[in-house]
């Protein structure tokens, strides 16, 4: 069963000119099969802890471990974490003009399977899975995230989850910036990925909002470049009403 | 309107629209001399004049500067055309040679002087080719001036396919000549090897409801500077102006380009896309386009893309467009040079794909949007080969 275990990670950043740290000793372990919902306010360092496990080359990794069933990811390179079973679903997506979405996801199939799919069944296992997420076929045809809404950048993350099925998920505020028939769509992809009950999933998010739609095993709340408190989804409802003031006293975060 | 977007350090991207008096076109008086087929009449540039102050001149080999004498042996061009096209060597005293245009600048000038023997290729007139013209430039390591003529009849159809290849030194004029209702694509590719350096000014009359589509693709050479020029013969003219570049390390690739809408009703539409990657890789790109006062009903378009795909090249970028009438369809330009950032890269990356074909499949993406356009299948399909090719040589 695939394991990520991060024990802890010490994470700097670059910034005017000094070096800052952002992650302050993070432990945490995601299993396949489990749903881990990170919960914390602005500048807890959330999004640093998604992009430090993707391989971000902005951040530079001062202390601690990271390895996916006893692998090191620290050593491997971007595209490696990916093809270990990594996946980072992007809180901003990037535009990359030019590259086709048709293009890009099958490129990427073909990375992280280790061969090109079938040309026939690759092509109806991609309209099935736009299908699913209400996305047009047109869609197919455009440059990657080039001129998409929020809405549709979004989609088109959860699409590529689910037609590469990583081990490991990370949902990097997913549910950022849209309206509830979306946030509905796209947390419906992820739950039909989760039920395959082979993929891990680190869901960061600032609201509670999501966690209607997944329904995460473990809540665990970020502050000040760390986790200070883990529970169960009774802690999302504890957030709900009590917001993160309990756990931002005293200049814990930033 | 022009725009720019995160350019790398050094590059320039300018952008002009003028609306200017008919008798003071700032598109003929900011070259430094009027046209003239007589090398004599224009001075040495020295580099600082505005057509040349994007140009290496010392790496010219002396074409500008009347050093370069012409060795006999510095390129071998062989014809090979479908049956019904006329190909002949002509002197200088043909009566055909440079009725498209005159030269603008001292190394067109220069060229014409020079030459000995044209070659002039007629499709005569309601002839519809099927297959190619194809014309095999190849350079021997010497210094060449070269005459070329291409001449379609009324209603005439063709397609020209012009290859450079091997090492040269080469000053060349091309007159395209369209008569009423003929459709010419030409593809003119330049594939030196690494020493060659080519300058060529293009000069294209395009007669009434032609067709004209160009396809210029420059990969080679140390220096390539070409000037593509377009005038109009009579209304219901059409111009298509496409190019495609990939800049290497230290070369110095320069398309220049006029469309002279100087009859009513007419159109140009312009797309020149390049790749640069290396240090000192340069490109440049001059699109002038002048709408006369008597070009009524004119509809054109320019843009110029650049992907720089690593630090140390540069791309200096520049369209104008000069209106000296409002009785117009329409009339823009865009240009924007943009990096292959970091972000692209990983994005691409987390998703699996490995850094060398990450970076592939962005300028393959990006030249295909513009092979897509050329229409003509097999042309398309031998462009996106030796793009790839390209890519597997130097995406690295």
């Amino acid at each position: 069963m695939a394991t990520l275990e991060i024990r802890d990670l010490h994470v700097t950043v670059e910034a005017d000119n000094a070096t800052k740290e952002i992650l302050k000793g993070v432990d945490l372990t995601v299993k396949q099969g489990e749903t881990h919902a990170i919960m914390g306010p602005n500048g807890s360092g959330k999004s640093t802890l998604a992009y430090s496990l993707a391989g971000h080359p902005k951040y530079t990794i001062t202390g601690g471990t990271v390895t996916l069933d006893g692998e090191d990811v620290i050593e491997m390179s971007v595209d490696e974490r990916a093809r270990a079973g990594l996946f980072l679903a992007m809180q901003y997506p990037v535009e990359v003009p030019g590259v086709s979405v048709s293009n890009f996801l099958r490129t990427s199939a073909t990375a992280i399977r280790g061969e090109a799919p079938k040309l026939r069944t690759w092509v109806k296992e991609v309209k099935e899975a736009m299908e699913r997420l209400n996305m047009d076929p047109a869609f197919a045809e455009r440059n990657v995230n080039e001129g998409f809404s929020g809405g549709e950048k979004k989609r088109h993350e959860i699409l590529q989850l689910e037609l590469l099925k990583p081990k490991i998920a990370v949902l990097d505020e997913t549910d950022s910036g849209l309206d509830v028939d979306a946030l509905r769509v796209v947390s419906e992809g992820v739950n039909r990925v989760r039920e395959s009950g082979e993929v891990g999933t680190l869901l960061i998010t600032h609201y509670t909002r999501i966690l209607r739609y997944i329904k995460p095993d473990h809540v665990h709340v970020f502050a000040g470049g760390r986790i200070v408190e883990s529970g169960g989804p009774e802690l999302a409802d504890k957030l709900e009403n009590e917001g993160y003031e309990a756990y931002t006293k005293g200049g814990a975060s930033e | 309107m022009a725009e720019a977007q995160n350019i790398p350090v050094g590059s320039t991207t300018a952008g002009a629209i003028a609306v200017a008096a008919e008798a003071d076109s700032t598109v003929a008086t900011r070259m430094s001399a009027p046209p003239s087929f007589d090398v004599a009449d224009f001075p040495v540039p020295h580099g600082r004049e505005e057509e040349w102050r994007f140009t290496p001149l010392e790496r010219l080999r002396g074409l500008h500067d009347g050093t370069a004498t012409a060795t006999g042996d510095g390129v071998k061009a062989d014809i090979e055309a479908p049956e019904g096209v006329v190909v002949e060597t002509v002197g200088r005293d043909d009566a055909r040679l440079g009725t498209a245009g005159t030269p603008v600048d001292r190394v067109a000038a220069q060229a014409y002087s020079a030459f000995e023997r044209a070659s002039v290729v007629t499709v005569p007139k309601e002839t519809v080719l099927t297959e190619p013209i194809r014309i095999a430039v190849h350079g021997q390591g010497g210094v060449a001036y070269a005459h070329q003529v291409i001449e379609l009849g009324a209603f005439a159809e063709a397609v020209v396919v012009i290859d450079h290849t091997g090492d040269a030194v080469l000053a060349a004029n091309v007159d395209y000549v369209l008569g009423d209702g003929a459709k010419l694509t030409v593809v003119s590719v330049q594939d030196w090897d690494d020493k060659a350096v080519h300058v060529a000014q293009h000069n294209t009359l395009i007669g009434r409801d032609a067709s004209f589509k160009s396809v210029v693709v420059t990969f080679g050479g140390d220096v390539v500077r070409l000037h593509p020029r377009v005038r109009y013969a009579g209304p219901g003219g059409e111009a298509e102006l496409f190019g495609l570049y990939f800049t290497d390390k230290g070369q110095h690739q320069e398309h220049r380009l006029l469309v002279d809408h100087n009859v009513p009703h007419c159109t140009s539409n312009v797309v020149y896309k390049g790749a640069l990657q290396g240090q000192d890789a340069h490109a440049v790109w001059i699109g002038d386009v002048l709408i006369e006062a008597k070009a009524e009903g004119t509809d054109t378009y320019e843009m110029n893309r650049n992907l720089v795909l690593t630090d140390g090249a540069r791309v200096d970028s520049v369209p104008n467009l000069e209106i000296e009438t409002g009785e117009i369809v329409g009339a823009g330009h865009a240009s924007a040079t943009g990096r292959f950032d970091d972000e692209q890269l990983f994005y691409l990356m987390a998703r699996g794909i490995p850094e060398l074909d990450a970076r592939r499949l962005v300028v393959r993406g990006f030249f295909a949007e513009l092979v897509q356009q050329i229409g003509v299948p097999d042309i398309e399909e031998r462009l996106l080969t030796k793009i790839e090719q390209e890519l597997e040589a130097s995406v690295a």
